[in-house]
């Protein structure tokens, strides 16, 4: 666990960032928000390298920035380790050698990780004699990831990391991301603006919009959140929920999931019983009931209470928070629906999702 | 057909490699700051370092003359610390040359930074690399391209000088008389035979020169991130 003390200015030509916060960095912070928000400057004022902020910035006890005092420390000296949209790998050095710049000027600082366990943890071995020229987009950010890594950093900025990837380059690298809190222990800040990567990666989010931090907290409750629809993006917005792999159906192929005392019912999982596994549930795939309904297709048919609506009266859409099983789950469905089944805050309900529609996120640290 | 004599040979190529080391020193922190400064007095710098470009060598030899002779302070105070004249010395051709080949060092430098561009440096600073360290590991391995074509440029140029060391040098045996002199001479006293020789020694030297880089060039791609 570490704390970043936050309490920074800086104005460009028509951009404002003004940010006071302490965060309490542990596992993966996501710092979430749409382009120009103004994740990446922040990012690179707490890194040092952009030098034109004004405040302070500390970690724990060691202060990195107070302009009263005319006091900063340069990048090179703060021990932040930055993972940056394009790789920015150095192209006249093969992929050992990238490694080894990081390796050598850092190794009097702190012996761990070492070089062998980065390269296995990121399987880093067959490209080590590769010249960067010929990597893939995928394989350049691994070896970026592992460069940092041996860099021996106190913290680690990743930003957006992903965002030049396509789908299934990004799918293989989330689970070594993934992976990283518990395998190195470096508090890692990941900046992005997709809410699928925040989701399958992160245990808190801070949400910045136009320069201020708009919400922050752990990751399921924001990302629940009916207000931050339009910052965390209407149909992309959904539902984490935490259950556990409580049997098989061999026969069916399906498995079930105790969510409280309730079951869901999913696509065969790999995992066996007890297992954790996070799920995440788009608001547009969840119906609402208010009796139980019978000769259904839909599998799943889980109680709650309606816990709050908000309508949206410009559309004909309205979104509706339900607690179930201390859960809060996010439905998605019309304002016309909303009137003919008279719902409203404290009125129970069934919640019912399509198996098919639960995306099994990758284990949590 | 008599032979010239290799004097002038010799002393073309210590003059080109003497300018070249300097210039090497001073001109690769000038075209790093021209590349990376925010500065609005950039333009000014930048129109400065190319003068030597578009104005008549004689223009610089005359105004270098003026400034070096010992009348004036700078001619003067190195008067009095050698004990010899800058001007109609090897030290004062140095000193022209440094002047006239300046773009010619700075600007394929400047363009090579600007292409490496701050990425790798920021890269690099944040694996722990300071300053000098990011410079000589990172800014300048990708900038080798650069800092060839600028040296070999710069000395070529060198080579090639006559309006701003007659104006300065003069034409003294062993001290100032380059080849570009050599030849001039040999052609105003009639000796063809010997300007012959020289001509194509130049000739020869500056066309190995050129193929040579161009071929490095072609070796060696510039490494794109």
């Amino acid at each position: 666990m570490a704390r970043l003390s936050l309490d920074i200015d800086i104005t460009f030509n028509d951009f404002r960032l003004t940010l006071r916060e302490d965060l309490e960095l542990d596992g993966i912070t996501a710092l979430f928000g749409h382009s120009g928000c103004g994740k990446s400057t922040l990012l690179r004022i707490i890194s040092g390298l952009e030098t034109r902020a004004k405040g302070r910035i500390a970690l724990d006890s060691e202060v990195w920035l107070d302009d009263t005092a005319r006091f900063a420390i340069p990048a090179e000296r703060r021990g932040v380790g930055y993972v940056f949209q394009e790789a920015r790998l150095f192209a006249h050095l093969s992929v050992a050698g990238n490694l080894r710049f990081a390796d050598r000027r850092s190794r009097r600082i702190a012996s761990h990780p070492t070089f062998a366990s980065v390269v296995e943890a990121l399987d880093l071995g067959p490209l080590l004699e590769r010249s960067v020229a010929t990597l893939s987009g995928g394989e350049k950010q691994r070896v970026a990831i592992g460069r940092t890594l041996l860099a021996r950093p106190r913290l680690l900025l990743l930003d957006e990391p992903l965002s030049a990837l396509d789908g299934r380059r990004k799918g293989e690298i989330l689970p070594y991301i993934a992976a990283l809190p518990e395998r190195f222990g470096i508090p890692i800040i990941y900046v992005t603006h997709a809410v699928e990567e925040v989701a399958q990666l992160a245990s808190h989010i801070v949400v910045l919009s136009e320069g201020r931090v708009a919400a922050r907290g752990a990751a399921d409750e924001t990302l629940a959140r009916l207000d931050l629809g339009p910052l965390t993006g209407r149909f992309e917005a959904g539902t984490l929920l935490d259950a556990t792999v409580a049997g098989h159906d061999s026969h069916f192929m399906m498995t079930r999931l105790a969510l409280g005392s309730q079951a869901i019912w999913v696509p065969e999982l790999s995992g066996k019983v007890g297992e954790a596994v996070r799920l995440r549930l788009r608001a547009r795939d969840v119906s609402l009931a208010t009796a139980r309904p019978h000769g259904i297709s839909i599998r799943n048919c889980l109680e709650g209470t309606v816990r709050e609506i908000a309508e949206e009266s410009q559309t004909a859409y309205a979104e509706v928070l339900v607690d179930v099983a201390g859960n809060a789950v996010r439905a998605r469905v019309t304002r016309m629906a909303i009137a003919e089944l008279e719902l409203g805050a404290g009125k129970p309900v069934h919640v019912l999702i399509k198996s098919i529609a639960l995306d099994r996120l990758s284990r949590r640290r | 057909m008599t032979l010239p004599d290799a004097g002038p040979i010799f002393l073309t190529l210590r003059l080109a490699a003497t300018a070249t080391a300097v210039l090497l020193i001073f001109g690769t922190p000038l075209a790093w700051w021209l590349a990376h400064t925010r500065s609005r007095i950039k333009p000014f710098a930048e129109a400065l370092t190319a003068l030597p470009l578009v104005l008549p060598p004689t223009v610089i030899g005359f105004y270098l003359l003026i400034l070096m002779s010992p009348r004036a302070p700078i001619g003067a105070f190195w008067l009095s610390i050698t004990d010899t004249t800058l001007t109609f010395s090897f030290t004062g051709l140095v000193v022209a040359s440094v002047f006239y080949s300046l773009p010619f060092m700075v600007q394929p430098l400047q363009s090579a930074f600007e292409a490496v561009g701050r990425a790798p440096l920021e890269a690099a600073a944040t694996l722990r690399a300071g300053r000098l360290d990011r410079f000589f590991t990172v800014a300048a391995p990708l900038a080798a391209r650069g800092f060839l074509t600028a040296i070999v440029l710069t000395f070529a140029h060198t080579i090639g000088e006559f309006g701003v060391v007659l104006m300065v040098g003069g034409n003294i045996p062993g001290e100032t008389r380059v080849i570009s002199i050599a030849i001039y001479e040999n052609v105003e006293t009639l000796r063809y035979g010997e300007a012959h020789v020289l001509s194509a020694i130049m000739m020869a030297f500056s066309f190995a020169v050129l193929l040579a880089v161009y071929t490095i060039n072609r070796r060696m791609p510039m490494k794109t991130l």
